[in-house]
């Protein structure tokens, strides 16, 4: 039961993947739209992993972006700096076609290790911090990420402030997929065993604690788990934006994040997914005026912590209806892609 | 270094640690009646700044006037922000106050934007440009209004608190905020005294920056904003003393790590120090432990 709903669910992604190729090579899907899908993209891997800190864990992190920036240099300092040789060993190897293929594992491989240092940069700030509780937490994680910022701004071999230039070796088929592979890991998390003992210490701590749950380990846990899955998200970014620069990944940023996991709802993930497509596509069509950008963005959050403070879809999950009866039914994932 | 280089250091670290000062109260005394940490008031701050600017410049006010109209404006806008955005909010989980405060900040600042326009505006020179040489030590005029005006502001700040009805009416609120109503104390205009107060102490810091820097602008905020608060995380948030002695330990510290050839490092050594006190002491330098009750 379980193994056809996964393969219906594989189908309609395939197909969804197949109308955008289909559609963009019939020129309905205009590079600059292109761009943009593959940002949502970037933002839901985001979200997700927010969610999953703040929305099922309870902890509130406003360092996002600092994960993500860290992902992001470790991958394209690797692309750029080994990129070049290994792509002409490869070549010379293997051919053109070949030599191609493999180096784009080799990108994948730069993408992991962005989502690894990150992560692993998630459990060195958890350990000691998250026995900080609410306030203080959201503090120390902004501090993270000033310090992050600032330690980049001033590292040369990272291209300090004038950023790190990195080829552009990513596009949509990997971002798409790369999403649909975070959805189905935080999906699988969040109902596993761990993801219920998250959910207990974002519900209440003590009682957490008092049955058994080793509240750290599990807070650590979500913390590097949502940390990963930042830096995969600024490896995609570091190696489709062709510059990357310590000042994109500010206080902003990570507040921008913030706003997408509240405005869907703190704890589901189809409201994180909806929350992130609304925000960039709303960034996207606002640029052209930042300020009122940033003023509708602050007013609505003001005005919907006031009158829905879990969010648009607090912690319910969107059902296709005619699986409601199903037990557990996957969400839609292609939603608004 | 010599002892001169290091004297002057330490005026310009007091400089600073006054303005963090400043700002780092109107922080411990909302959080230590609400829990809040009202991100907003770094903004506040800068909209001090702006409204001080706009009494030199258009209304071609002199300093003491300009400043005592920013602190009342301020005033205003704190109790506004308060009742409009964070009353509603009060039974809430702290999440949804904490970015409620992060929208109200966001708010202020692009809302200024869109008012004022992006670009930075000068403070015109309000001061006479005289410096005093007080030994081996420069001492501009500036540093003096600084410092002045920063110890009458404490000093009249401590006395308020101390020994007035509505001081002692926020001591009570902050020590129990249901008990203070029970005993007759109106809370909301308690609370709402405290974010006048606090607003006010942060217009003074803005036009203080602003004067001393010369240059004023929309997210002029946001930085000194985040600093205060570590200074007030640093001397014990929700302690009035703490926030003081937090404002001019972290100006000290920032000169200091300038002064030895790390300027680009200043900021982050600012939220080293607010991570390693966090882990090491969260209440703080003049924080007690209190334990957590169920």
């Amino acid at each position: 039961m379980r193994w056809t709903k996964y393969l219906i669910w594989l189908a309609a992604a395939g197909a969804f993947y197949a109308l955008t190729l289909a559609l963009s090579g019939a020129g309905f899907i205009s590079r600059f739209m292109l761009m943009t899908m593959v940002q949502i993209c970037i933002y839901i891997i985001m979200a997700l992993g927010l969610n999953l800190i703040t929305g099922f864990t309870g902890q509130l992190s406003i360092g996002h972006a600092g994960f993500m920036s860290i992902g992001a240099y470790a991958a394209g300092f690797l692309a750029s700096t080994y990129g070049g040789r290994v792509s002409a060993a490869l070549t010379e190897a293997l051919g053109g076609a070949g030599g191609a293929a493999v180096y784009y594992i080799f990108i994948l491989a730069t993408l992991a290790a962005g989502a690894f240092v990150a992560a692993a940069f998630g459990v060195l700030l958890g350990l000691p911090t998250l026995r900080l509780r609410g306030d203080y937490l959201a503090i120390a994680t902004i501090g993270f990420g000033e310090i992050v910022r600032i330690v980049l701004l001033n590292t040369k071999a990272l291209g300090a402030s004038s950023g790190l230039p990195v080829k552009n070796s990513v596009g949509w088929t990997t971002a798409y997929w790369l999403m649909l592979l975070s959805v189905v890991l935080i999906y699988n998390f969040v109902n596993s065993s761990h993801g219920r003992a998250c959910i207990s210490i974002r519900e209440n701590e003590i009682a957490a604690e008092t049955m058994g749950i080793n509240t750290t380990k599990y807070k650590v846990m979500a913390f590097a788990l949502g940390a990963g899955l930042a830096g995969l998200a600024g490896g995609i970014y570091a190696n489709h934006m062709y510059l990357i620069h310590p000042n994109s990944f500010n206080f902003l940023k990570s507040f921008e994040i913030l706003v997408m996991v509240v405005l869907g709802g703190l704890g589901s993930i189809t409201g994180c997914i909806l929350g992130a497509v609304v925000m960039t596509v709303m960034n996207n069509a606002l640029s052209a005026f930042p300020e009122m950008r940033m003023i509708v963005i602050s007013v609505l959050l003001v005005v919907m912590m006031i009158f829905r403070p879990n969010g648009l879809m607090g912690t319910t999950e969107l059902r296709l209806p005619f699986r409601r009866k199903a037990a557990g039914g996957k969400e839609d994932v292609t939603h608004g892609l | 270094m010599s002892a001169e280089f290091i004297l002057q250091q330490l005026l310009i670290g007091i400089s600073l640690g006054s303005i963090y000062a400043l700002i780092a109260l109107g922080y411990t005394m909302v959080y230590g009646i609400i829990q809040l940490i009202n991100f907003a008031h770094g903004d506040v701050m800068m909209v001090g700044a702006y409204v001080g600017w706009y009494c030199v410049t258009s209304l071609h006010m002199p300093f003491l006037p300009a400043l005592l109209t920013a602190m009342l404006a301020c005033a205003l806008l704190g109790v506004v922000i308060e009742r409009v955005a964070y009353k509603p909010l009060r039974k809430s989980t702290r999440l949804a106050a904490l970015i409620t405060a992060i929208g109200m900040s966001f708010f202020l600042e692009y809302g200024m934007m869109f008012i004022v326009s992006p670009q930075t505006r000068t403070f015109p020179p309000v001061f006479p440009q005289t410096i005093y040489h007080i030994g081996p030590v420069i001492v501009k005029y500036g540093d003096i209004v600084i410092i002045a005006v920063t110890v009458v502001l404490m000093t009249l700040l401590t006395l308020v608190v101390k020994y007035t009805r509505i001081g002692k009416a926020m001591r009570a609120v902050s020590f129990d905020k249901d008990a203070a109503a029970l005993m007759g104390i109106n809370v909301n205009n308690v609370i709402s005294a405290t974010f006048a107060i606090g607003s006010a102490l942060a217009a003074a810091a803005g036009v203080l920056v602003g004067v001393y820097y010369n240059t004023i602008g929309p997210l002029m905020g946001i930085m000194p904003g985040l600093k205060a608060f570590v200074a007030a995380v640093l001397g014990g948030i929700g302690i009035i003393p703490g926030a003081m002695l937090g404002g001019l330990v972290l100006g000290l510290t920032e000169v200091f790590v300038s002064a030895i050839g790390f300027s680009t490092w200043r900021d982050a050594g600012a939220f080293l120090i607010l991570i390693i006190v966090l882990i090491v002491k969260p209440t703080g330098l003049l924080g007690r432990n209190t334990r957590e009750k169920v």
